[in-house]
């Protein structure tokens, strides 16, 4: 962007075409290009405020905490005092900030988040790893199945030809959307494990139950997830029917469905071809957007039913000021979503003619 | 002039008559066109009328019971509304089911004359005896003044960003974008569990308010400003520009109406958002522990079990009023789209 | 020049069947919250095959709800409130949609107006060619294959002057002349009888504008389908049209031949319009009648025109006029003309 400004304020650039500067230019240019320096300066971005909170405040209660913790003494607390010195060698605010920095940012470029606190001397990363797989588990399995379900209700909902009883479903699904997932939690856990007492309503497996491959297992697995994942499917699906909906409506206002209806096409294709095929556009838009508030949803509907994925561990770590990891997993969820957001908007041109991925 | 003098010498039915004119005509096309309108957008004034019941039912609600004896003896209480503060709590009242549920058995046990009148506790209590209808009453205008003060701070914040980027284009203009771009992507709410867990206090009502505006208002400012650019295009405002009209004169004269919309939309989108990302930092327990907000209710409702005790009322309620709160804004926010781009009336 | 020869139209058609569409006492409303706006009120006229008949009139006197009824794609909160539309001796008001649905483009095509946009911005221009061929299939017959569906498309689009790479393109890459005439080579993919065009040229340049009409003239031609073309522009129209209708406020007040109504326009109405038109040639937009066309909602008693009308008498405020045929093809409504019957 700022080169191809360059070139043309500088006639020595225009009049003879560089094949440098034209391949920055081209390069600069491309969407794909952009789009991966967005998401590079997003995780910048959310570093550089992680970083700088702390020492805005001229405190550093990351050493305090790690010198509380080494003064417990215990065989596991040995090593704290270790931590501590290594800590404010390298990130301590005894050091000059820009020091401070590089290392913060080496660290972060090499996906290494330190040592947890409070399980030392178990790393973040070994800790992240153990609880992301369920994590991963139970919200793209129900944000993708909300997605599906929620635009195809909303899409019945919006189309005008569809009967009349659908519309009695709007008000439900309008309440479920507004309801936040972990009080949808509330009121399943109540009615499925505690009234009628179906289903379990903490954790992913039965207590005793070690992981392994085995039928009995994963039913077990599966039975867990079931409250958790119903408690962010219901709220998801309501929120996409309604986006959905909404936008169905103003397709129908367009002047090309006027012009479809006047072709005398059958109704199927009206419906699928022209209608929700321009719908789902600002539909895709929506996903990158609510992606994030969809998640950090699901993250506390883990921690309502204990199940131990990333929300969850992030809730104990809050509880026990656990500095590295709660950075360590705050970072893992603004990376991956970032990542899920991007893919979406590389994905976007293929969907929609009107943007090119080549475009200036 | 002449005509105040005119009106002087009127005769008092003429005036009479006169006022009445002038009050229908007010009332024909200021009022009516209202009702005329409510009729058209229902979810508008559903939506209203229920965000309205709720600030009637706390408000009654306080005022009633701030006039009340404290009835929990050693505690430092003015009126039965200071249920929460929680020092020196008699045992007996723990874990108290509504008083009016006749039906409902006591989780703890207690001798059949101790039981209390039929609305001494209409919520119940908690298992700390703190009286959940007191603890509502508080909570409500706690919740609902988070996402009001997070509201108001993000759209000014986005408002301003908006008509800066959009107005001086270039360089602010694309710093402003990108800025938006990046606050976009990264979910608030984390960045909130840092700055809180960082900051090492507890953040009180009004403090959490901006902090969510200070993660919140770049949606307020993508909204606002995509508006501002299709304005800025607008014929009436070139005529404006061209005929020498000042930059904040053209913002405020020809600009600002056409926004109102939008711009109150914005709002309401972001007094719900940040009101569910106070009630989530709240419920990972990172909320004010010495306040009785709605979401400090769901954290208290999550750490002692309440689901599994059987204490349906202790999270019930709160739940029935942040669903009320939600659900009141959703339709607001629809009814405010409707408004401002009218095609969606057709199948309202 | 006038286009519209003499010895070109067909005499007296006595049969109903000799008409290509009979439009009677056609009403459309549409229901606000202010009241009923009756946009298309008791209309009746006849479209003979091959006739080409413009609709004329003042922004919202309803030629658009009239067009669009014809197509039975009146939408809500709007209704088709009465009368009959004979397509033949087939009544379209009282037809099934999937029957309608049947007949649109394949008997009766419509050419939107030229700023719309009319096209799925998704679809290849080349793809929603061929949809509406498939859904017309009828069901005897297997679907076209691939290559003779190409055949189509391409010989389509060379009819309505495109290159035939342009069915590869989405329709964002085109121009506004452009994809109206994609809106045309649609109308004409099944050779229908009627072709029904909204002020298919609004909004594009003047340049353009002539092209598309003459494109329209000679795929009429062609064809030999009957078009209902539906303008502003008086010169325009008149240099395309053989029949003239005028609207006013929601009534069709004046029906001839183009050199008819040009040479001896019966309502004041119409007199005005052409008065306000400096010379044939020269294309102008309804500027010159002083006064404002009434709001629909509170029309005044009487003949809607008498706060406009020059001629304005007493019996104007108290009486509606009736439509009066004058002639084949020629009629008015004012009472100037039923007390002159009268006599
Ligand atoms: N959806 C609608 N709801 C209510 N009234 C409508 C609607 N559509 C049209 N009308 C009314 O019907 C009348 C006729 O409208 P119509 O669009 O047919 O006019 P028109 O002659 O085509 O005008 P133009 O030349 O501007 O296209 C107008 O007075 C308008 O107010
Ligand atoms: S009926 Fe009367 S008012 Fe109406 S056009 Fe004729 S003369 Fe004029
Ligand atoms: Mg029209």
């Amino acid at each position: 962007m700022v080169t191809r400004t360059n070139a043309r304020r500088n006639p020595a650039l225009n009049s003879r075409p560089n094949p440098v500067v034209a391949f920055v230019v081209a390069f600069f240019g491309n969407f794909i290009v952009q789009r991966f320096l967005l998401f590079l300066l997003t995780i910048w971005v959310a570093a550089t405020v992680i970083f700088m909170l702390p020492r805005l405040t001229g405190q550093d209660p990351v050493k305090e905490k790690l010198l509380l913790e080494a003064q417990r003494g215990g065989s596991v607390q040995a090593g704290m005092n270790e931590m501590a010195k290594e800590y404010s060698a390298r990130l301590g605010l005894d050091l000059p900030l820009h020091v401070q920095y590089v290392n913060y940012l080496s660290d972060l470029s090499r996906l290494q988040f330190g040592y947890s606190i409070a399980y030392f001397p178990r790393t973040v990363n070994e800790i992240i790893a153990d609880s992301i797989i369920w994590s991963l588990g139970l919200m793209t399995v129900t944000l993708s199945l909300a997605f599906v379900l929620g635009t195809g209700a909303g899409a019945l909902l919006g189309w005008s030809r569809s009967p009349g009883w659908l519309s009695y479903a709007f008000m439900p699904l309008l309440t479920l959307s507004a309801i936040p997932q972990y009080m949808l939690g509330l009121v399943l856990m109540f009615i499925f494990a505690i009234i009628l007492n179906l289903l379990p309503f903490f954790g992913a497996y039965s207590p005793g139950n070690l992981p392994e491959w085995s039928l009995s297992f994963v039913l077990d697995m599966l039975k867990h997830a079931i409250l958790p994942a119903l408690s962010i499917l219901f709220s998801a699906v309501g929120f996409w029917a309604i986006g959905m909906r909404g936008m169905m409506i103003n397709t129908q206002g367009e002047d090309f469905m006027v012009q479809a209806d006047a072709k005398g096409l059958n109704g199927a294709r009206i419906f699928v071809r022209y209608a929700i095929r321009n719908a789902l556009l600002p539909q895709v838009t929506g996903l990158a957007i609510s992606f994030g508030t969809l998640l950090t949803g699901a993250v506390l509907v883990e921690v309502l039913f204990q199940y131990p994925g990333l929300g969850n561990t992030l809730f104990y770590a809050i509880r026990v000021s656990d500095f590295f990891q709660i950075t360590g997993i705050v970072m893992t969820i603004i990376i991956s979503l970032s990542l899920a957001t991007m893919v979406i908007d590389l994905v976007y041109p293929l969907i929609d003619p009107r943007v090119k991925y080549s475009q200036n | 002039m002449a005509r105040a003098a005119g009106t002087r010498n009127l005769t008092m039915g003429t005036r009479i008559r006169l006022a009445r004119r002038r009050w229908g005509i007010f009332f024909q096309e200021r009022i009516e066109p209202i009702f005329l309108y409510g009729r058209r957008n229902p979810s508008l004034i559903v939506g209203l009328a229920m965000l309205g019941a709720l600030l009637f039912f706390t408000v009654i609600g306080i005022l009633v019971y701030g006039q009340t004896e404290p009835h929990l003896a050693g505690r430092a209480q003015q009126s039965r509304l200071d249920a929460y503060v929680s020092s020196g709590a008699p045992v007996q009242d723990k874990r108290l089911p509504p008083s009016w549920c006749t039906w409902c058995e006591d989780i703890v046990e207690r001798e059949p004359d101790e039981r209390p009148s039929l609305f001494q506790y209409p919520m119940g209590t908690d298992t700390q005896s703190r009286d959940l209808f007191a603890t509502n009453l508080r909570g409500i205008p706690l919740t609902l003044g988070t996402g009001l003060i997070a509201g108001l701070l993000s759209v000014g914040i986005g408002t301003v960003t908006a008509f800066i980027a959009a107005y001086y284009r270039g360089v602010p203009d694309v710093l402003i974008r990108l800025l938006t771009d990046v606050g976009i992507s990264i979910p608030g709410l984390l960045i909130l569990i840092i700055i809180r867990i960082q900051l090492g206090t507890e953040l009180v009502w009004w403090q959490l308010g901006a902090g969510l505006a200070a993660v919140g208002w770049v949606f307020s400012s993508r909204t606002v400003r995509s508006q501002v650019l299709v304005l800025r295009e607008q014929p009436y405002v070139e005529i404006a520009r061209q005929s020498g009209m000042s930059g904040l004169a053209i913002i405020f004269r020809e600009m600002m109406p056409n926004l109102i919309p939008y711009i109150t939309a914005s709002f309401v989108g972001s007094v719900a958002g940040s009101i569910l990302a106070s009630i989530g930092l709240e419920a990972l327990g990172l909320g004010d522990f010495s306040s009785p907000s709605l979401g400090m209710t769901v954290y208290w409702v999550i750490q002692f079990g309440a689901i599994t005790l059987g204490m349906w009322w202790w999270w019930l309620f709160p739940l029935v009023f942040i669903v009320i709160i939600f659900v009141s804004l959703f339709l607001i926010s629809a009814g405010l789209d409707e408004w401002s781009n009218p095609r969606l009336r057709r199948q309202a | 020049m006038v286009t519209t020869e003499q010895d070109a139209r067909p005499d007296v058609a006595s049969n109903a069947d000799d008409y290509a569409l009979r439009v009677e006492g056609l009403k459309v409303y549409y229901g606000t919250p202010r009241g009923l706006v009756k946009a298309v009120d008791d209309v009746s006229f006849n479209l003979r095959p091959g006739e080409r008949f413009a609709l004329v009139g003042e922004s919202g006197s309803g030629k658009s709800t009239l067009a669009m009824a014809i197509m039975r794609l009146t939408r809500e909160p709007g209704h088709i409130a009465g009368g009959h539309i004979y397509l033949g001796d087939r009544d379209l008001v009282e037809m099934e949609e999937k029957e309608i649905r049947s007949i649109r483009l394949s008997e009766m095509a419509l050419v939107p107006q030229g700023a719309m946009n009319s096209l799925n911005p998704v679809m290849r221009v080349g793809d929603q060619i061929i949809d509406g061929i498939m859904d017309h299939v009828p069901p005897g017959e297997g679907t076209p294959n691939r290559t003779q569906l190409n055949t189509r498309i391409h010989d389509l689009l060379v009819r309505v002057g495109l290159d035939p790479t342009v069915s590869r393109l989405h329709p964002h890459e085109l121009s506004g002349g452009m994809k109206q005439r994609v809106a045309m080579a649609i109308a004409i993919s099944l050779n229908p009888h009627i072709i029904v065009a909204d002020e298919p040229t609004s909004a594009l340049d003047v340049v353009v504008q002539r092209q598309i009409m003459q494109t329209l003239g000679r795929l009429q031609e062609g064809l030999d389908a009957a078009v209902l073309l539906v303008g502003h522009d008086m010169g325009l129209v008149a240099q395309f049209a053989d029949t003239i209708g005028v609207m006013y406020a929601g009534k069709l007040v004046e029906v001839g031949s183009v050199p008819d109504v040009f040479k001896d326009p019966k309502h004041p109405y119409t007199k005005l319009l052409i008065q306000s038109l400096p010379s044939f040639d020269i294309s102008r937009q309804f500027v010159g009648i002083p006064g404002m066309q009434p709001a629909l909602l509170n029309l005044p008693p009487g003949c809607a025109f008498n706060p406009r009308c020059p001629s304005v008498h007493e019996r104007c405020f108290r009486e509606v006029p009736e439509y009066l045929n004058l002639d084949v093809g020629r009629g008015v409504a004012c009472h100037l003309f039923d007390e002159e019957a009268a006599n």
